[in-house]
């Protein structure tokens, strides 16, 4: 039987039918295509790569960038509704399209010339070249405008130095966004953007091992040691750390909205499992632990849809501020933690296994609370809103 | 080539279903909509002839009240070309009533094949497509699982019991088309905003008269516990005594 969602306040009545029509598109696509594949891929370690020709076909990459670049040109509530559909499959496919779309495509649209877009956002949007984003660095994760990773112009280009990490699809990309400083290590307005060609020399990506979370996702680190780029490589629009955070913020508004399909499929998979698993004579949804449980979970869930849908019209409506976006962050992923670890706990002993998916989600939430903005730089940057008092 | 798709909006079959009030319809409150499986099927085998044939039209033909323009709309996000409505408050349980009102909309219109889905989900009844190829005077093939158009001519396997059995039949023809023959494809993003400019032209539909209704529905009743009749070898003649005579199923 295929994923119905949530739904407790009829919140599809606010979607338009197109907005309801993507959703259910990609619903399908990921109980066809992702679901029978998922739980090998977490297990062995591995990005399901044969699932991007499906993704770029249903136009999936970029899907709110205009048609004449190849793309759907989507709202931006049917965007988010994309995110939400493939992170109830797994946060590693939504840090996939994420990147693509919000961190490769948006810059490049935002930012770039008009030689840049026509020849990089079709290739993008088809699948045909997967792209990365390189702002973190070891060093420099919270604080990205401290980074010190070097652009040096010369005669004929520019030549890249510096290391990047923590970057998702860093190992499978053809074409990397790489910040980095033109001017001094002090200089923040200096931070420019780079179309970078991963086969350049000087170019090398490492999978970064050890990973307990966000396992069916590829993330690496790159290092760039003296890699030279015409002089067309740069980004011509980018200009400061405004630029990046601006893609950040692009990329979070999706995070918003996929951590509530991420905590629908636990809510989903705990509703089902207390209305079956029998204990003490009797299924353990009849139990007033399990009931709390579940009626939290459900209250977060709709919480986070009104909120986020709100968000979306905002969005739609050209008025969305980066704080706002903090704020359906924060809230939202944190929510869906507390739901994967609940719903794990509802599972008794079966949680632990990656047959059923509350787990998987709760370890790959774990990167999703700490990524794009930790859930504390969220804090700071609301409580500077509230207060006009950075404390960073 | 011009091939029509009649396609019907049925409750989704993956629906909780209960009786509405009047015990002689399904409570439409709070279910979701969708175009019936095996028209899916018949859509995406209309799609295929014209892709691999070259260039014609698909277009997509659905009778029901205000809300089977979504699922038309879902059939031009699939790759239909065109749509059309024929307004009625509510489908008929009669098909002949329905088989009337597309064979005024179908006939002479200049199409090749008319397709259909093998039956519907919610009705059943598989008796639209071969009625309405009555009313036009076409040749009719029910439940294809394979088909092939060559030169103005089709070829179509049918699945009987055990055996397939072919059948050739010349063009124009309606075909009922059976699930398994190809897979329906998922629209694609950009066709779902495509489909918003399509042409969907909606006008009353020419229903025949209707001769036949539901009269009442209703559920199975409750089953009752089992009952142990006996244990081992001994209590076999009495277990087939109760099944002859009692539950009267051998």
């Amino acid at each position: 039987m295929g994923f119905e969602g949530v739904d407790f306040y009829r919140i599809d009545g606010l979607l338009s039918e197109e907005e309801r029509a993507v959703r259910d598109t990609v619903r399908a696509w990921v109980d066809e295509q992702l679901m029978p594949v998922i739980g090998d891929c977490y297990i062995e370690g591995r990005f399901p790569k044969q699932l991007i020709p499906g993704l770029a076909e249903l136009g999936v990459l970029g899907a709110n960038l205009p048609e004449e670049y190849g793309c759907a040109a989507l709202n931006n509530v049917a965007y988010g509704l994309i995110m939400q559909e493939l992170e109830r499959g797994d946060s590693g496919i939504r840090s996939f399209a994420s990147v693509q779309g919000a961190l490769v495509m948006y810059p490049i649209h935002a930012f770039g010339s008009e030689q840049q877009k026509r020849h990089w956002l079709p290739r993008l949007a088809a699948g045909k070249e997967i792209g990365c984003f390189g702002l973190t660095e070891p060093d420099y994760g919270s604080n990205p405008g401290g980074m010190i990773t070097t652009a040096r112009e010369t005669g004929d280009g520019w030549v890249l130095n510096g290391t990047k990490m923590w970057i998702t699809n860093g190992s499978q990309a053809t074409v990397a966004v790489i910040w980095a400083k033109t001017g001094d290590v002090d200089d923040v307005k200096s931070i420019r953007g780079f179309i970078v060609p991963t086969e350049t020399k000087g170019y090398a990506a490492k999978d970064q091992k050890g990973k307990l979370s966000l396992r069916a996702s590829d993330t690496s680190e790159i290092h760039l040691e003296e890699v030279r780029l015409p002089k067309d490589a740069i980004l011509p629009k980018s200009g400061g750390i405004k630029s990046p955070l601006s893609c950040l913020t692009q990329a979070r508004y999706g995070i918003s909205w996929g951590a509530i399909g991420a905590a629908m499929a636990c809510y989903d998979e705990a509703v089902s499992y207390a209305k079956n698993r029998v204990m003490f004579g009797k299924p353990i949804g009849g139990t007033q632990i399990q009931q709390v449980r579940l009626a939290d979970m459900l209250s977060e869930i709709t919480k986070a849809q009104c909120l986020t849908l709100q968000l979306g019209r905002l969005k739609d409506a050209g008025t969305m501020t980066p704080q706002q976006v903090s704020l359906a962050k924060r809230n939202n992923v944190s929510m869906a933690c507390d739901c994967a670890r609940e719903a794990r706990r509802l599972l008794g002993a079966n949680g632990i296994l990656v047959e059923y998916h509350s787990m998987r989600h709760l370890a790959n939430l774990e990167s999703v609370y700490t990524y794009e903005g930790t859930h504390d730089m969220h804090s700071l940057i609301l409580g500077e809103t509230i207060t006009g008092i950075p404390a960073f | 080539m011009k091939i029509a798709v009649c396609i019907k909006r049925v409750p989704d079959t993956e629906s909780r279903f209960a009786i509405a009030a009047d015990q002689k319809s399904i409570a439409t409150s709070g279910l979701k909509f969708d175009i019936s499986d095996f028209d899916g099927y018949a859509i995406e085998v209309a799609l295929r002839l014209n892709e691999q044939q070259g260039p014609g039209e698909v277009v997509a033909v659905s009778l029901g009240p205000e809300g089977t323009q979504e699922t038309l709309r879902k059939a031009l996000s699939m790759g239909v070309d065109r749509g059309v409505h024929l307004q009625a408050e509510t489908i008929p349980f009669d098909g002949l009533a329905i088989a009337y009102a597309l064979a005024h909309e179908l006939r002479d219109a200049g199409y090749d094949l008319v397709l259909f889905g093998r039956n519907a989900t919610d009705s059943g009844n598989a008796c639209v497509g071969p009625m309405t190829a009555e009313l036009l005077g076409l040749p009719c093939v029910s439940a294809v699982s394979y088909l092939e158009i060559k030169e103005g001519k089709g070829t179509a396997h049918r699945e009987l019991e055990g055996m397939t059995e072919t059948v050739a039949f010349a063009l124009p023809a309606v075909l009922s088309i059976d699930e398994g023959i190809a897979r329906p494809r998922l629209p694609s993003l950009k066709g779902i905003m495509a489909a918003k400019k399509k042409p969907l032209d909606s006008r009353p539909a020419q229903l025949g008269p209707i001769q036949l209704t539901v009269e009442r529905m209703e559920l199975p009743p409750e089953r009752s516990g089992g009952r142990i009749v006996g244990e081992g070898a001994e209590a076999v003649p009495e277990l087939v005594r109760l099944l002859r005579q009692e539950a009267k199923v051998l």
